[in-house]
């Protein structure tokens, strides 16, 4: 045996946290079926809805002085409604994919690997940003497949779109996934039941989803809408979203886009974290 | 002239003293216990389900706070120095913690890294105790694979990554079967002899507290019931017992057996007599021997060494026998605990 490294810790608060991120990974990836699954479904997402809600059809073209594509244009900010919807799904499956924090939280309780990983140097902190980490993630890798499948069905791009629009796509993706994985991950943090995580995932997911920009533009909602709507996370990540790829009037309020759902992630974040050091230890 | 010290406060490395958890503020499942553990030792924690043991050790290994009270592991505090007193301590808890969808080799290099153990050093040292505990040839097998058995000594490699001086085992050979328990304290043995390690174990196997432990407390209702040495236990209930019969229609014999060396106690009970020796082996031939020199027949005579179970009687008031589960009630008796504990 070697005594000379023998007694050599790396005090590196990354190396645990690191470990634990590529634990998550690993066991999302070495999974072919969960994997495939987890592409198939933005892309019938997509296929299915983006393409049967073909909105323009329904203003009649043939009526003197009602141009379809300024109608259109002016309403979605865009001619084709499948660009607007996917967009929208781009920032939307972040929370799909980020639900599973939760649940992963509580089968590590479950199965006892918690217990292991408390009772190991590595801090309370690290645990819980794996699992952030580790779920966003996943979740820029889905809105990246979601991207290139909305691509390959016909997207079509604004004049505001470039070649760095996809990293600000990602880094905005990114921010909202931190923030969505740490409040799942947070109301999860106290239970051991298996229900906890699916019912919060489905009281959460269907209002985030209609109270945001995702179907429909915010400023055509009724007033009360307007009000959850514009102060969900989500909406000003669809709409940085949009305004990268799809919009061609500038970028305008995306700065605000970007403080909006920065200040969300961290502040969500830290609240996951002090929440972990209080529940995690009992 | 040199001293040497070897019963100085260092050669303690747990000290306990008042540790208390008192869960919701009503139920105290541990209540004002104190206990030291020397180095080299193996101390076993023994009690019926419920009792604080597993409390006990989640607090130690600085899982759970403590409600009141403290403890020192290695001279660090559990409350103040949890991060340095994981980093020295090695944990194999009830349950199996490994991950499932990983292979042993992922698992074991997993825990690794949580110690923060280079990969130069932790990559050698998995393979040495994936030999120790002979998993070598499954390194590369996912752990959903396994048996009971083959998990069990994943989890005692993964507890002994960082080569702690200190180890604490939550019932090690709960659910197992008879030969891999004895695999099991094998193992333990070893790891005494080989490595001078300091063993803490929680167990509810009687027999197995006995053949392996240096030292014994009995946990109850939260409390520390008796501590000691398995000899010093048994020997408190004042020795073996022998039972005896002789063919009927004859004096009372209290009295001669009485004189016999060693007997502490003569009882006439049914016909049958019940005596207390210091040391039955020696006593009982003598018996026999003085009975026909006075013309009388021993017709019956047994010899009962007393065992923990009667230790466990006399201090919890209940058999061991009652209080056996099955690993399945335990875990879904602990998982109650835990929501109850909430």
């Amino acid at each position: 045996m070697n005594h000379d490294i023998e007694g050599q810790v790396s005090k590196s608060r990354f190396h645990g946290l690191w470990a634990l991120t590529n634990r998550e990974l690993k066991k999302w990836y070495q999974q072919p079926f969960v994997f495939v699954m987890g592409i198939i479904q933005p892309i019938l997402w997509l296929a299915l809805l983006g393409k049967a809600l073909n909105l323009g059809a329904i203003i009649p073209s043939d009526i003197p002085g009602v141009s379809q594509s300024a109608i259109m244009l002016s309403t979605f900010g865009t001619t084709d409604y499948f660009s607007f919807m996917a967009m929208g799904m781009v920032a939307f499956t972040t929370v799909f994919t980020t639900a599973f924090t939760g649940m992963s939280v509580v089968w590590d309780k479950r199965l006892g690997f918690m217990n292991k990983v408390l009772s190991t140097p590595v801090s309370r902190t690290s645990i819980i940003l794996a699992k952030v980490l580790a779920s966003s993630i996943r979740a820029i890798f889905q809105a990246a497949i979601v991207a290139l499948v909305a691509f390959a069905l016909g997207l079509v791009t604004g004049t505001n779109f470039a070649w760095w629009s996809i990293f600000g796509v990602f880094a905005i993706v990114f921010l909202l996934s931190v923030g969505l994985a740490s409040l799942f991950t947070a109301l999860t943090l106290r239970t051991t039941r298996m229900e906890m995580p699916q019912a919060i995932f489905q009281l959460i997911t269907l209002p985030l989803m209609f109270a945001s920009s995702a179907y429909f533009p915010i400023d055509k909602m009724p007033s009360w809408l307007q009000a959850i709507a514009s102060v969900n996370p989500i909406s000003y990540t669809i709409d940085a979203v949009r305004r990268l790829m799809i919009f061609s009037d500038g970028f305008g309020p995306l700065p605000m886009d970007f403080a909006f759902v920065g200040v969300f992630a961290v502040v969500v974040t830290a609240i996951c974290v002090m929440l972990s050091w209080r529940y995690l230890n009992r | 002239m040199e001293q040497i010290q070897t019963d100085s406060v260092d050669d303690e490395v747990i000290v306990v003293e008042g540790l208390t958890k008192v869960f919701n503020k009503t139920v105290t499942a541990v209540d004002h216990i104190n206990f030291s553990v020397k180095r080299g030792e193996i101390f076993g924690f023994l009690g019926p389900n419920g009792a604080g043991k597993t409390t006990t050790i989640k607090m130690l290994i600085t899982v759970i706070h403590p409600t009141s009270g403290g403890a020192k592991i290695l001279g660090g505090d559990i409350a103040k120095q949890g991060r340095d007193v994981r980093a020295a301590i090695g944990v194999v808890p009830q349950e199996y913690t490994a991950d499932e969808d990983l292979t042993a080799m992922e698992n074991i290099m997993l825990c690794a890294d949580l110690y923060g153990i280079p990969r130069q050093v932790s990559k050698n040292r998995s393979m040495e105790l994936l030999a120790l505990v002979e998993l070598t040839h499954f390194k590369d097998r996912r752990v959903e694979t396994f048996s009971g058995g083959m998990r069990r000594r994943l989890e005692l490699a993964c507890g002994l990554i960082n080569r702690p001086k200190v180890l604490f085992l939550d019932e090690p050979t709960l659910g197992l079967d008879v030969q891999t328990r004895v695999a099991t304290w094998n193992y333990v043995k070893m790891l005494k002899k080989e490595f001078g390690m300091t063993l803490f174990l929680t167990t509810h196997y009687l027999e197995e507290a006995d053949a392996l432990c240096d030292r014994i407390a009995i946990m109850d209702h939260g409390k520390i019931v008796v501590i000691g040495r398995p000899g010093e236990l048994k020997d408190s209930l004042g020795g073996d017992i022998i039972t005896l019969s002789i063919q009927k229609e004859q004096q009372d014999i209290t009295d001669l057996i009485s004189k016999i060396e060693h007997v502490k106690e003569v009882k006439l009970e049914k016909g049958n007599y019940t005596i207390k020796s210091s040391n039955g082996e020696i006593t009982a031939p003598l018996i026999i021997e003085a009975l026909r020199k006075n013309g009388q027949i021993v017709t019956k005579l047994a010899l009962t060494k007393p065992t923990l179970n009667e230790v466990y009687m006399q201090y919890t008031g209940r058999s061991m026998r009652d209080t056996e589960e099955s690993a399945d009630s335990v875990i879904a008796q602990r998982i109650t605990m835990g929501r109850a504990n909430r």
